[in-house]
């Protein structure tokens, strides 16, 4: 047990490692640095100032040089200098941090609702009416891409029903603070949530009924009921609780998914966050802002996986053996 | 479940014993199915994912010549006409550009098979040896081998795809490059788990004992009994390809304008989707869908039926 634990956290600092220089080296290998995209189009510029500016912020240290500094001021949250903003990388992140975890939040906690009862309905009732529905339901949502279904989300609802604003997070006419300044800010919520959790539904659906199916045939549960046990019961008290405790684990997991979704959401219904910062810093070039990014929110992934990955060898002793 | 009700009535001719007949004793009834024929057999009783194989065929099919046969070209632009809506003249529309919306489908599948097909094959060849070498020689190498998967495996694919197309620049080949450097890792785990356990079983053994070299093994016994999880994992391979051609040309990473993908059509018509020209997005759109919709039943299908454990 400890020694899984143990080797799971250990294999954590190569992949840390890993990932930062493979960020690193691929911002350095993208075409322009930091110092022809804010001043290329600036004509009062001469290339000799520009080459003096790069000595000043270190560009022509070799890659190691550089790479450490990167790393020794990012563990420290400093990022440096965003050059399309103006202004230091850690505080345009904190700005637009809080959408972003308040997206994620709410796509986190619409599937879990949708998908939970969907999930113990398909595998209770096998082959029912119902269990067929939500199958096809959930192929559906396998199959269709993020970007294509919120696309078709907000043509139907901001455009055609009028139901919904067409992107941003808040109105901006509304005094922050205020009671419907917290309105506003759900009723911008309400469709990206929805275009991502309806989605998100697919895994915990199918693994919730596949687990059911599974665990209603076992010894235990035949026991529960030839001891006259109410179905009800069998169901909350034997069969749920071991299907529910391992998508709990998932959760960890689940952020790799969120990230990924959050570009696409963010970018569709322009909503101000990580994701819009992230496409847009690739677009403007401006290196320092996604080196940061895929940075956080790689380690993220990376520190969410592991956790879940030792919380399920804890409710599932049989993972643990190899 | 048992009907209770049902009676059921046994002439009494089924009772007497069978007349012993020696000619018809030893002799095979049915004939010896390969291993892929029972695949097949069992793969065409599946409604679901024969309807995903028709699908996929037809597609096929209008990619290579819908193209060819349409009077419009791809990048042809013609400014009158833009943004008609689905007529007789343009069956799916037109866009900005006036630019035939039927025509540009069909060239937007060949790209996204194509970049589906070859990432599944780059991946397959990357991972056969890297997974085979892994699984084959075991011991110190396999633990070494596994550790560079477990290290790459935890990385978050997308950014990292991201990353590599905003420095390679945004082409067919990169795109592809850009899958297979995230995408190969999964094969070699499967293969490497394959061999793992096939290499221990004892048919291998008794190759190996009546002096078959390693080449022989592999080609002969290992291969051939890892192709059923391998093949199932290409099929969905290739739709996780053609889904992230078309975000990253959605993104503006991929197939660049006038030249079309489903992704960058769909693009396209994200700041005019409020003005209603529909055909524009719903087109790309449910081509996206129905074709992943379309190798995840397939593979989904593929999966019981290659699993010799099935067989029936």
């Amino acid at each position: 047990m400890l020694k899984f634990i143990l080797r799971r956290t250990l294999i954590m600092i190569p992949q840390l490692l890993v990932l930062s220089l493979i960020i690193f080296l691929l911002a350095k290998a993208m075409p322009g640095d930091a110092v022809t995209s804010s001043f290329m189009s600036n004509p009062n510029v001469t290339p000799e100032q520009m080459e003096k500016m790069r000595e000043k912020l270190g560009l022509n240290d070799s890659w190691y040089v550089q790479y450490g500094h990167w790393v020794g001021n990012a563990v420290q949250g400093d990022f440096g200098q965003s050059f399309t903003h103006k202004q230091p990388v850690t505080s345009l992140l904190a700005g637009r941090v809080g959408n972003t975890l308040l997206l994620s939040t709410g796509i986190l906690i619409v599937t879990y609702i949708i998908a939970i009862p969907l999930g113990i309905i398909a595998g209770r009732w096998t082959d029912s009416w119902a269990d067929k529905l939500i199958v096809t339901y959930n192929y559906f949502a396998f199959a269709t891409p993020l970007f294509v279904f919120s696309l078709l989300m907000l043509f139907l609802f901001s455009f055609i029903l009028g139901w919904t604003p067409i992107g941003g997070s808040v109105d901006i006419r509304i005094e922050t603070g205020s009671f419907d300044y917290i309105v506003s800010k759900v009723k911008h919520l309400i469709l990206p949530v929805m275009s991502g959790a309806l989605l998100a539904t697919f895994g915990t659906i199918q693994y919730l009924r596949n687990d059911i199916i599974d665990t209603k045939l076992k010894d235990f549960v035949k026991t529960a009921r030839a001891k006259g046990v109410p179905e009800s019961k069998v169901y909350t008290r034997h069969i749920l609780r071991n299907s529910l405790l391992p998508i709990a684990a998932f959760l960890g997991y689940e952020i790799t998914g969120l990230i990924a979704g959050s570009i696409f959401l963010e970018m569709i219904f322009s909503y101000p966050g990580l994701g819009q910062l992230f496409i847009q810093s690739v677009m403007g070039r401006d290196f320092t802002v996604v080196t940061a990014l895929v940075m956080i929110s790689g380690t993220a992934a990376i520190v969410g996986t592991m956790l879940s990955d030792i919380i399920l060898s804890i409710v599932d002793p049989r993972i643990r053996i190899d | 479940m048992v009907q209770k009700d049902e009676r059921v009535t046994i002439p009494d001719e089924w009772f007497k014993p069978k007349e012993k007949d020696s000619d018809i004793a030893e002799s095979v009834v049915r004939p010896s199915l390969s291993y892929w024929k029972d695949a097949w057999h069992r793969l065409r009783k599946n409604k679901l994912a024969i309807s995903g194989l028709v699908f996929l065929i037809v597609l096929t099919l209008f990619a290579i010549f819908g193209p060819v046969f349409s009077p419009h070209s791809v990048t042809g632009t013609d400014y009158p006409n833009q943004n008609k809506a689905p007529s007789a003249e343009h069956w799916f529309g037109t866009d900005e550009a006036g630019r035939d919306v039927f025509t540009r489908t069909w060239y937007g599948a060949r790209i996204s098979l194509f970049v589906g097909v070859m990432a599944a094959l780059i991946d397959f060849f990357i991972g056969i040896i890297y997974g085979g070498i892994s699984g084959y020689k075991g011991g110190r190498t396999d633990t070494l081998m596994m550790r560079i998967i477990e290290i790459l495996y935890g990385l978050p694919h997308l950014l990292v795809v991201i990353l590599l197309m905003v420095v390679m620049g945004a082409s067919l080949t990169t795109i592809i490059i850009a899958l297979t450097i995230t995408g190969w890792v999964g094969m070699a785990r499967i293969v490497r788990g394959q061999v793992l356990q096939i290499k221990n079983y004892e048919f291998v053994t008794a190759s190996k004992s009546f002096g078959a070299k390693t080449p022989r093994i592999i080609r002969k016994n290992l291969l051939p009994n890892t192709m059923g999880p391998i093949i199932v994992q290409m099929t969905l391979t290739v739709p996780s390809a053609i889904f992230a051609e078309a975000f990253l040309s959605f993104l503006g990473l991929g197939i660049q304008v006038p030249f079309a993908s489903w992704g960058v059509m769909a693009n396209d018509a994200l700041p005019v989707i409020l003005s209603g020209y529909w055909w524009r997005l719903f087109f790309p759109a449910f081509f996206i869908s129905m074709t992943m919709f379309a190798f995840n039943v397939l593979g989904d299908g593929m999966q019981d039926a290659l699993d010799p454990k099935l067989r029936g």
